[in-house]
């Protein structure tokens, strides 16, 4: 009786544990067979490689190139940006910080991840755009420094707290090894402590930049959405997701334009997914050559 | 009774309360249906009277689907809808092929649509002709100083290519010519305006009823942008929103339009941005 209990309950578990492969499997194949027709009308290269986007004209052009290098400079900016903030808040909290501030920094980097996105753009949109078109005499605020700016901003709590949970999970027999052998404390923070880290640090740098370019509401709010090949930071750019959020709702159900959309959807999975691999990836080599195996 | 034995027993009533309430939604429903497709730019009209109307009449539903002004007048002429929503007049070959089926397109104007053209409030620029405005937009001109303004760069606004604010501007200025690779584009008409309230030098469109005091809409061909001039039709950017019947309409479907165009309807059309007929 106990016995079929526990099966029962260890089947259950399973079964949850196996569905986000389910999800994950279901939400591919859908993505596959909604990008297909848009393959095969426009072309891989014309559609990848194809230098202007005007969906919805006679005849339409579909090409995303513009739209994927926005995206990129966008995430590369945000990746300035929170990668500074993000480490050097979680080397400070671990290092540096008395009990106190580590009870006032943890819960407000924590708040500042549970802001929606939406407010993220809203902000950007009404006082950070005017404030630079201002400040740096440029034509328009809604650039992709902007959209740089605010991701950076929002992706440093994921940045800050997986260095951070790295950073405590170095033993503290590494720190006062090194320290023992007559390592002063810069010498031993970066020879041992963050090398020793240096994984999770690397996994939280990667999973902040594809939160950065995955996110929609705000680069939709700030970026301006002209669809040109950005020649500088300061120019308005459409990346990736905005373009699939501003058009999906009114794109015609089963046209060359809606099944656009999701082919640009399946690359931007295609590129996270990269991400994720070189995350796992650099991990790995960091667990070898510290000998932590696995 | 222990507060576990009480939460229990609430529970259970409220499942059972949810089981019951599909079968109660389900005998209000009804046997008259009308079916309604068409333009996008006509749906945030269709859908809000379709449902104040549907709650004055539980005995009818209506059914809305978009799929642009093509979509809706094929259908009608297919006999797939009653009410075929469009944002122009019907062109020559879809009233030819509508003869072939029988099908008589009734033309019913529920609302019309304007466009302003609304600059910074700084910008000492009245008014710009069409021709202007479709040279700034296509990018021939890209400095205030020819058109009469200040020597400053022209930050170009637009709705997002795919929206039906776009359709109009597209239709009535533009004439499908391609609009400067980098104009913005924004999601919305509040978005298009917070954009030109905040930019100097921008220039942008926005429907009728989205002008803000934080913006000045501008004079087109020296006709100011006003309900009046809409309705006299001497202001350029503006359009005849229809849904198209087969014949004068009858029954329940010239009930419905009669709503629409009801004080009620013609309120639920000013709400939304559009310029009321009645």
């Amino acid at each position: 009786m106990y016995k079929k209990k526990e099966n029962t309950i260890r089947w259950i578990f399973t079964i949850l544990a196996f569905s986000s492969l389910f999800f994950l499997v279901g939400i591919t194949i859908t993505l596959f067979i909604s990008a297909w027709p848009a393959f095969q009308e426009i072309g891989l290269f014309e559609f990848i490689l194809g230098r202007e986007w005007y969906p919805t004209y006679d005849p339409p052009d579909f090409g995303i190139f513009p739209l994927i290098m926005a995206s990129f400079l966008v995430t590369i900016g945000a990746a300035i940006i929170c990668v500074p903030l993000g480490l050097g808040s979680a080397l400070f909290i671990n290092e540096l910080a008395s009990q106190q501030q580590k009870a006032l920094l943890k819960p407000i980097i924590e708040i500042l991840a549970s802001i929606p996105s939406i407010v993220y753009g809203f902000f950007g949109m009404v006082v950070v755009a005017p404030y630079l078109q201002k400040l740096l005499q440029i034509p328009v605020g809604q650039t992709a420094f902007t959209g740089s700016l605010l991701l950076g901003i929002m992706a440093t709590p994921t940045v800050c707290s997986i260095s951070e949970d790295a950073l405590s999970f170095v033993p503290n027999s590494f720190r006062e090894a090194s320290l023992a052998l007559g390592a002063n404390r810069w010498q031993t923070l970066t020879k041992v402590t963050i090398p020793a880290a240096g994984s999770g640090i690397s996994t939280g740098i990667i999973l902040g930049m594809s939160r950065a370019i995955g996110e929609t509401m705000t680069v939709l709010m700030v970026t301006g959405g002209a669809a040109i090949i950005p020649t500088s930071f300061f120019q308005p750019v459409r990346p990736m997701t905005s373009t699939i959020a501003a058009e999906m709702g009114e794109a015609v159900v089963g046209s060359t334009h809606y099944h656009a959309l999701f082919a640009i959807g399946l690359i931007l999975f295609l590129i996270t997914l990269i991400f994720n691999i070189i995350a796992e990836l650099i991990s790995r080599r960091y667990r070898l050559k510290l000998g932590l195996g696995r | 009774m222990t507060n576990f034995k009480k939460f229990k027993i609430l529970s259970t009533f409220f499942l059972v309360l949810l089981l019951f309430l599909p079968a109660s939604v389900k005998v209000s429903a009804s046997e008259q249906v009308i079916v309604v497709k068409g333009s996008t730019t006509v749906l945030p009209i269709a859908q809000p009277c379709a449902e104040v109307f549907m709650d004055q009449n539980p005995d009818i539903d209506i059914s809305i689907q978009g799929g642009g002004s093509g979509v809706g007048i094929t259908s009608l002429i297919d006999g797939t809808c009653d009410i075929g929503n469009s944002s122009r007049p019907v062109k020559e070959e879809e009233v030819a092929k509508a003869k072939e089926k029988g099908v008589e397109l009734f033309a019913n104007i529920i609302a019309k649509d304007a466009i302003a053209v609304i600059v910074h409030t700084s910008n000492k620029i009245d008014g710009l002709t069409l021709e202007q405005i479709k040279a700034i937009y296509t990018g021939e001109i890209s400095n205030w100083s020819p058109v009469g303004g200040e020597d400053q760069v022209i930050v170009v606004v637009s709705r997002d290519s795919a929206s039906g604010t776009f359709e109009a501007f597209n239709e009535l200025v533009l004439h499908k010519e391609k609009l400067r690779p980098d104009a913005l584009m924004q999601a919305s008409n509040a978005a298009v305006a917070t954009t030109v309230a905040n930019t100097p030098g921008a220039i942008g469109y926005v429907g009728l009823g989205y002008v803000t005091s934080q913006v000045k809409a501008i004079k087109v061909n020296d006709i100011i942008p006003s309900k009046e001039t809409v309705n006299d039709n001497s202001y350029p950017l503006a359009r005849p929103l229809f849904m198209y019947t087969n014949g004068e309409p009858e029954g329940i479907v010239k009930d419905f339009i009669d709503f629409v165009l009801s004080a009620e309807g013609q309120k639920l059309v000013e709400e939304n941005g559009f310029i009321r007929v009645k």
